[in-house]
């Protein structure tokens, strides 16, 4: 056994470049596994961790006022152990410096000692003095974004009235783990902040002095929450109580969730990916290279080892190799993962740390499947080996008869010269094996489509929410429902091209079990700017009378489907309870939204032509003059610029995006040169006698290394097609996981995806023919002549 | 580029060896192949050499055929020097001048007889037919056939065919009927013999029967990297009268 140990070690050895090659694929399987699952691991654990510490509320509530002795009456309810009151509104923000419309939402801290509930991390200053009138603590996202550090100044204008205030704090939140303005579809950091102040000094601000407008609590170890909710609702109804909700309709946790609920599909579908197509790239290639020991395992059956000595020899081959891929790919996916974790939590997640690590299951299980797939390759391989007879498998394996291939039976015969016959006899000998190869290559092609597909994914993504459907350049929101006649006011303003009043209200919408909470917007029906899409991505006319609703949020999440009739609760006013029938589906790729005509929302809720926003088309340059002119006006609560979010939007992807394709171009990458130059390097050794010979004969090393490398050309050009169909395939299988209510990804596939895919197929067996072409004239001529084979 | 060869003798010989020496290292250990061979072979001689196993005799083959480079002494192939020739003028030099006959065919599996034989003449300057080729060694029959289709003794004829396609002025032979049965290596051997008679092609071929020496016009024994004899045969014996 010692000999054949050193065989082993030689083997490896003489074949370190194949082996390094699949040693690749398999690191690039084992590596996109650790990295999404640590990715997923510890942004879940850095979640509870950060919740707990800092005490994030089990159950929230906001209401248009209530005296602070109602208080008591909450923390009464059974079940309710801790609840902590506070004031919060929204406010308008100037940074010295920077001349975009700012707005932010600002919280009351207690005036003396620590919150009780929704804690702040402070990572640098400190918090608040006891009754300071002028001191913030800021969100570290939006300290960030304007580089403001404890001793800044800036501007809020709370209910119209300016307040100069000096950040003392930068914290990070657990209510605000994901930051969005109300409305928004994205993050921006730059156009949106959050803030706290003492509660004294807020409430002076907005004229809530002895009163609150939120409420926290958490709930006791065995407490029912819908109970406690319902509890809440009764006591808070006539305070103007926007209805309890859970943790689950905490706007920052439910983006949270819904991240993480998306990033959990990642990390299942794209390493089965990845790692699926390794191990059968790992079986395909083994089995080859194991093809050609043929000779040698029937002389060691001859010297009298057993099967199994000879088949655990070849095992303990490739698990050497399945061993040295596991590690390589652990580390870098430990690497790459320890990043994207970092990315996360600085594009779209806040936490004040990132508990990261890789739980040791994860590389044991990749181990398993990597170590499965190449021993099972290699196991088909070494048995159809050593059943042969000693006699026959000493024999060189040769067919029993060549043919002619299809093409030159179609009689382009005399047009082909010998080495051209060559390459298609070879490739038609065993149409299997070159079959596989063409997938091989192909998978290689398509892993690269999917691993760029988000880019264009994204582009058609923003193009049909912003160029499509939500068209206007400024989405204005006013403090509260006003009367439709404000819109002539802001048509006659300077730079306003046209005006579309809005009438938003927020509603559970309930069918059957099912409801979800939203925002139910009444627009205008024939509007321009904002508009509903059918399933062609056309434009339709919302109806009168009912409510249109997106896709996913009819079909997935509400499952009613038109001529349904809802349950609307409306959380305003006097909360009326209606039934609106369903009269369409939209279509809309980023978030859900349910429609109705605004005069429908006005007849809905009982009252006239009233709105709660508008959306705005400007002429192009007059934006700076008209936001400045409209931040002032003390009615206009927020403003969310189309053009502004956008870029805010692809700054904070960008560095995301770019992430993610670097470490999946690198993995793609990896896989595919492991393959291609495998088929090339196997290729070598199944024919390298032929060509040796062909070189005594005086062939040029450059006609020999068309007949090898022309093989190759022709079954990586085959492959391309097949890699596309493989991209597509693979991309249909994301589309179809990737289907939130964040979002729902397009089926939508570039030219340049198509470009990635078919380049990285081609670098690959570019640099492989480069290197079988050294090897090429490395052959020995001499030694090709003294054996038989 | 190819020296021209000073010598008076250039026009009868075709090679001319000089103190031809091939020593092979491994590791500490020197292992002489060929020890200072000097050697003459002329146009239209059939050249038999003899030796021992390990002689050296595929050695001394390997470099007058542009396979192998000694490690000193020179070789002239007509005006050409080998010796030091690069990689491509010794490819061209096989390519038009010699015609390669080996123990174990190493025909190409993937091409057909009339393929194989096609696959030099396609590069070769002024070659035969590939079917007159194989006319000539008698397997005009057999044209459309792959190598897993003949017996060993056709597919040494199939090498011998493609060698001498492309009208080579020298025909290397390494034990060609090596691995075949006496009869079948008589007509291997018949073969030879006619080309290098019709055609006049200088015909070296190594063996290990002494009872093939008797076709020759001279034998050249091998012994320990040495030439340790040389005669002339008073009467060559013709190939089928042969048998060992
Ligand atoms: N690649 C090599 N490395 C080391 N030594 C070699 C190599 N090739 C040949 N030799 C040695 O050179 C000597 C001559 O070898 P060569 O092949 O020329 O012998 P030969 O006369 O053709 O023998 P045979 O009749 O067995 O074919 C032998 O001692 C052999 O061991
Ligand atoms: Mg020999």
């Amino acid at each position: 056994m010692r000999v054949l140990n050193r065989k082993l070690l030689r083997d490896l050895w003489h074949m370190r470049g194949q082996m390094l090659a699949i040693a690749a694929v398999i690191m690039g399987g084992v590596a996109t596994l650790v990295i999404s699952l640590s990715t997923y691991d510890s942004l879940v654990d850095t979640r509870d961790r950060f919740y707990s510490e800092y005490h994030l509320a089990d159950v929230f509530d906001s209401l248009k006022r209530a005296p602070e002795p109602v208080a008591e009456r909450l923390a009464a309810i059974p079940g309710v152990q801790r609840m902590e009151t506070a004031v919060t509104t929204g406010v308008k923000l100037e940074v010295e410096g920077f001349p975009d419309p700012i707005t932010g939402q600002i919280l009351s801290l207690p005036d003396v000692g620590q919150a009780q509930l929704n804690r702040l991390y402070i990572k640098r200053g400190r918090l608040v003095r006891p009754w300071s009138t002028d001191e913030v603590v800021i969100t570290d996202t939006f300290a960030d974004a304007h580089h403001l550090q404890p001793g800044d100044l800036l501007t809020a204008i709370i209910h119209g009235k300016r307040k100069r205030l000096t950040v003392v704090g930068v914290a990070v939140a657990p209510e605000y783990v994901y930051q969005i303005a109300p409305g928004a579809m994205f993050p921006d950091f730059k156009r949106f902040g959050v803030l706290w102040m003492g509660r004294h000094a807020l409430a002076a601000a907005c004229n809530m002095e002895g009163s609150f407008n939120q409420v926290s609590l958490t709930l006791a170890r065995h407490a029912n929450e819908q109970d406690v909710i319902d509890r809440v609702d009764s006591i808070l109804a006539v305070y103007g109580g926007t209805g309890a909700y859970g943790r689950k309709d905490q706007l920052s946790n439910r983006f949270l969730s819904e991240e993480l609920k998306e990033l959990r599909t990642m990390v299942i579908i794209f390493p089965a990916i990845f790692l699926g197509v390794a191990a059968f790239l790992l079986n395909v290639v083994l089995s080859r290279l194991i093809a050609l020991q043929r000779e040698q395992i029937a002389i060691l059956k001859a010297f009298g080892y057993s099967d199994l000595a000879i088949a655990m020899h070849y095992v303990m081959m490739v698990l050497l190799l399945v061993l040295l891929g596991v590690t390589a790919g652990a580390a870098l996916g430990t690497w790459f993962g320890w990043g994207l974790s970092h990315v996360y939590t600085e594009t779209t997640f806040r936490f004040p740390y990132l508990d990261y690590r890789v739980q040791p299951g994860v590389v044991l299980f990749s181990l398993v499947v990597s170590a499965l797939a190449a021993v099972s390759g290699t196991l088909v391989s070494v048995m159809r080996a050593v059943r042969l007879p000693p006699a026959e498998g000493m024999r060189p394996e040769m067919p029993v008869a060549y043919r002619t291939s299809l093409v030159e039976r179609m009689g382009l015969k005399r047009w082909l010269s010998a080495p051209s016959r060559m390459i298609l006899r070879h490739i038609g000998w065993r149409p299997l094996k070159s079959f596989l190869t063409v997938v091989g290559i192909a998978c290689a092609c398509g892993l690269m489509m999917v691993g760029n597909y988000q880019q264009g994914a994204i582009d058609f993504m923003v193009d049909v929410q912003f160029r499509q459907a939500a068209r206007e350049d400024l989405a204005l929101s006013l403090i509260d429902p006003t009367s439709g006649r404000a819109l002539h006011e802001l048509e006659a303003l300077p730079g306003v091209r046209s005006v579309e009043g809005y009438r938003d209200v927020p509603v559970i919408l309930r069918y059957g079990q099912y409801s979800h909470r939203a925002m139910l917007f009444g627009i205008q029906p024939e509007g321009q700017l904002h508009r509903a899409l059918d399933r062609e991505l056309r434009p339709v006319p919302v109806p009168p009378g009912g409510v249109v609703l997106t896709d996913h949020l009819a079909n997935n999440m509400l499952h009613v489907k038109p001529g349904d009739v809802l349950t609307v609760e409306v959380l305003e006013g006097s909360r009326p309870v209606r039934q609106v029938p369903v009269l369409g589906i939209t279509k809309q790729y980023l978030g859900v939204s349910a429609y109705m005509q605004k005069d429908s929302v006005n007849a809905l809720l009982r009252e006239g032509n009233t709105v709660t926003g508008a959306y705005l088309a400007v002429e192009p340059g007059a934006e700076a003059k008209l936001y400045a002119e409209l931040h002032d006006r003390p009615r206009v609560l927020g403003m969310i610029a189309n053009k502004s979010a956008i870029q805010s939007f692809y700054d904070t992807i960008g560095e995301f995006i770019l992430f993610f394709n670097l470490v999946a171009t690198l993995l793609a990458g990896a896989i595919g040169f492991g393959v291609v130059y495998n088929s090339a390097r196997i290729s070598l050794s199944e024919r390298g006698r032929e060509l040796a010979s062909l070189r005594v004969l005086g062939f040029t090393r450059g006609e020999i290394a068309y007949i090898l490398l022309g093989e190759l050309a022709l079954l990586t050009l085959a492959a391309i097609p097949v890699g596309f169909l493989i991209g597509i395939g693979l991309v249909g299988i994301l589309v179809v996981a990737f289907q939130g209510e964040l979002y729902r990804l397009p089926m939508i596939l570039t030219p340049e995806n198509y470009a990635m895919g078919a380049s990285v197929v081609v670098a690959s067996a570019l640099l492989s023919g480069y290197l079988v072409w050294l090897r090429l004239g490395r052959l020995d001529l001499v030694a090709v002549l003294k054996t038989r084979e | 580029m190819m020296d021209f060869m000073p010598s008076e003798n250039a026009t009868q010989a075709i090679f001319v060896a000089r103190g031809l020496t091939k020593t092979y290292r491994l590791g500490d250990v020197e292992v002489p192949a060929l020890r200072s061979i000097d050697l003459q072979l002329y146009r239209g001689e059939l050249v038999v050499l003899l030796g021992p196993s390990g002689s050296g005799k595929s050695t001394l083959l390997n470099i007058l055929g542009g396979l192998d480079a000694p490690t000193s002494g020179e070789v002239y192939y007509l005006d050409h020097k080998l010796t030091g020739a690069s990689e491509a003028d010794l490819t061209r030099f096989r390519r038009e001048h010699v015609g390669f006959v080996f123990q174990f065919y190493n025909l190409i599996p993937s091409l057909t007889a009339r393929e194989n034989v096609a696959a030099v003449t396609e590069i070769a300057k002024s070659p035969m037919q590939p079917e007159e080729a194989l006319q000539l060694v008698g397997l005009g029959n057999r044209l459309d056939h792959f190598p897993a289709q003949l017996s060993g003794g056709e597919q040494q004829r199939v090498a011998i065919a493609r060698a001498v396609a492309k009208n080579p002025a020298v025909l290397l032979c390494d034990e060609p009927t090596g691995a075949l049965d006496s009869a079948t290596g008589v007509v291997v051997l018949e073969v030879l013999e006619m080309v290098n008679r019709e055609l006049g092609t200088l015909t070296v071929l190594i063996t290990h029967n002494v009872g093939i020496a008797d076709m020759a016009d001279r034998v050249i024994r091998l012994s320990d990297g040495r030439i340790a004899e040389e005669r002339r045969n008073a009467h060559k014996r013709a190939a089928h009268a042969l048998s060992w």
